[in-house]
């Protein structure tokens, strides 16, 4: 059975304040839009993309290949829709790219690419490849003695590729404290649960074994992430995982923890009802 | 040619600071000098050869130049995805150093043998396939690798091969070299391969059939220029592979070939190993004897195809 944190019961009934409701909105509005988008994976990341980019990464947007930048690779890349709302609120791109999501002439597909997307430093989709790269990218930092940290977030279904805890050994053989994972732990990938495709827990001692400092909290409050987040690395010399407690589909009633909401084709006239509700109108 | 390969690499890192040697579980000896001397950029980092692709991915986002070393079937068969979309996708200049390709590791069986990665490796949209013939060419391919834009996959053979490469016929990435001038016959081959072309070319001879040799080492991108050039008058193109029959130099040349001429096509003679995996062991050399390419085998796949070219209508001959 899974475990129920205190954490993941606060994700649950955690309340949205406006800015989270208004990148929902745009969200929505993409998927609108295009016909089509991950949905659920996308609610659920928002507070730590919001956070990360508001209050976090030392980035600029009308310089986005600073060489000192934060570098963040959003490993699980089919939660994009939430990057690319922060991206352009950002103003790394207009906001009016958004409604282009996975129109023939957009830099915004169904995954982010590297050189496409202003603001995207690699092109994820495939699992399992971005903490490698995150490694490596944290790496060059410490061998060229500069001061970017390095955020890699990842689904926690995705956690399920062997591909991560090689990356995980890595970089806790390296001592990389300049790398932060972020872990959306929302517990229902695809299919269903995690405790039934593939059970994580317990997903804190796993981190903790590998050689991580390991923090969690609940993935929707900003404040908690705020915190937390300022704050790393959690311990000096180790690499820090942040397991963020989420709720899949957050802030849609209809889509909290529904796996048919994974992905979305279509949007019907009682859904966006329904959404208009939730989130405002849009 | 693997430690000429792994020397170039400690010379290439004394004279640039962007060059990183990054292995999985090599033997001890590999690199020993470079890891006193440049011990922050000699990595060693386990049999975990998919997170090894990806890190060097992002080594190379930031400016390095990785030279990654392991053995060659780990490369394309347990790292495809990563190869695909951390290093091609990005287009990342990081050179896969893949040791045995081929039937080098005959002895340890078919998980060792890289029968097919060439043909997994040239399916890739931005990768360089190269396949140096003998050591004095590894190395000279080496110098060439640190600025080349994108990934490289360099096919190493063994210790040993014989020095068959010239210095005056110098090296550049996807210029095949000339050997021999074309007789009624063309050999082109690629890798060690090219030291049976020569000895095949001499048995020939002493039949009376002049055969010349076209060296291939980059598979990918095809020296189209060069293989259009050998093919002009000629009777018979044959190619020589240590590779399965699908998707290595053999297609390459074919579809090259019917791509740029389209009709009046020479007759061709594909020889290769089987399309399947080889349950026996030995050696290197008495596998390839075993499958036909010695070069008494080829000079008389050779002769065959030839009279029958010269009875029928173009085709396609294959092992």
């Amino acid at each position: 059975m899974i475990q129920i944190s205190p954490h993941a019961e606060a994700a649950l009934t955690c309340t949205l304040d406006e800015r989270s409701l208004y990148l929902r909105r745009l969200v929505l509005g993409s998927v609108r839009s295009a016909g089509r988008g991950h949905v659920g994976p996308a609610l659920s990341l928002i507070e730590i993309v919001r956070v990360l980019y508001d209050d976090v990464l030392r980035i600029d947007p009308k310089n986005p290949r600073d060489p000192n930048r934060d570098r963040a690779i959003l490993s699980k890349g089919h939660g994009c829709l939430a990057l690319y709302a922060l991206l352009a609120d950002r103003g790394f791109f207009p906001l009016s790219e958004l409604d282009g999501f996975c129109g023939p002439d957009s830099i915004l597909g169904g995954h982010p690419e590297y050189g496409m997307v202003p603001g995207v430093e690699a092109s994820t989709g495939a699992l399992g490849h971005g903490l490698s790269i995150g490694v490596g990218l944290a790496l060059a930092a410490r061998m060229r003695e500069r001061s970017y940290r390095t955020f890699v977030l990842l689904g926690d279904g995705e956690i399920n590729e062997g591909s991560v805890w090689e990356a995980a050994m890595g970089a806790a053989k390296h001592r990389l404290d300049n790398l932060v994972a972020l872990i959306d732990y929302n517990k229902l990938q695809s299919y269903g649960p995690t405790d039934y495709v593939l059970p994580l827990e317990p997903l804190a001692d796993k981190w903790r074994s590998f050689g991580f400092a390991v923090q969690e909290l609940n993935g929707h409050d900003v404040g908690a992430l705020r915190t937390v987040l300022t704050q790393v690395p959690a311990a000096p010399g180790k690499p820090t995982a942040i397991i963020c407690h989420t709720v899949k589909g957050k802030g849609l009633p209809a889509a909290e923890s529904n796996a048919d909401w994974h992905h979305k084709n279509k949007l019907t006239d009682s859904e966006l009802d329904a959404i208009r509700v939730a989130v405002g109108d849009f | 040619m693997r430690n000429t390969a792994m020397n170039m690499v400690y010379k290439l890192a004394a004279s640039d600071e962007r060059v990183l040697y990054i292995g999985s579980d090599p033997g001890a000896g590999t690199l020993r000098a470079m890891s006193k001397e440049f011990p922050k950029r000699h990595l060693i980092e386990g049999i975990s050869e998919a997170h090894i692709i990806g890190m060097s991915a992002g080594l190379a986002m930031e400016g390095f130049v990785p030279y990654v070393n392991t053995i060659a079937t780990f490369l394309p068969r347990r790292c495809y995805e990563q190869v695909a979309v951390d290093l091609c996708l990005h287009n990342l200049p990081v050179r896969l150093i893949a040791n045995g390709g081929g039937l080098v590791y005959a002895p340890l069986g078919p998980t060792h043998q890289a029968i097919e990665d060439i043909a997994i490796m040239r399916a890739l949209p931005n990768m360089t396939v190269v396949c140096p013939c003998d050591a004095d060419e590894a190395a000279r391919l080496m110098e060439k690798t640190l600025d080349w834009t994108g990934p490289i996959y360099i096919r190493l053979g063994k210790g040993g091969d014989a020095i068959v490469s010239k210095a005056e016929h110098g090296f550049e990435i996807g210029k095949a070299i000339l050997m021999r001038p074309p007789g009624e016959v063309l050999m082109v081959s690629t890798g060690i391969m090219l030291q049976r072309a020569i000895a095949t070319a001499d048995l020939l001879a002493a039949q009376g059939i002049r055969a010349g040799i076209l060296h291939m080492h980059t598979v990918k991108p095809l020296d189209a220029e060069a293989l259009l050039q050998a093919v002009r008058g000629i009777k018979l193109v044959a190619t020589l592979e240590e590779h399965v029959p699908s998707g290595g130099l053999g297609s390459a040349v074919a579809e090259t070939l019917i791509d740029k001429l389209g009709s009046g096509l020479p007759a061709m003679l594909r020889l290769s190993l089987p399309d399947r995996f080889m349950h026996n062991y030995g050696s290197q050399d008495s596998l390839l004897k075993k499958h036909g390419l010695s070069a008494n085998a080829i000079a008389t796949s050779i002769e065959h195809a030839l009279t029958a070219s010269l009875t029928s209508a173009p085709q396609l001959h294959s092992t």
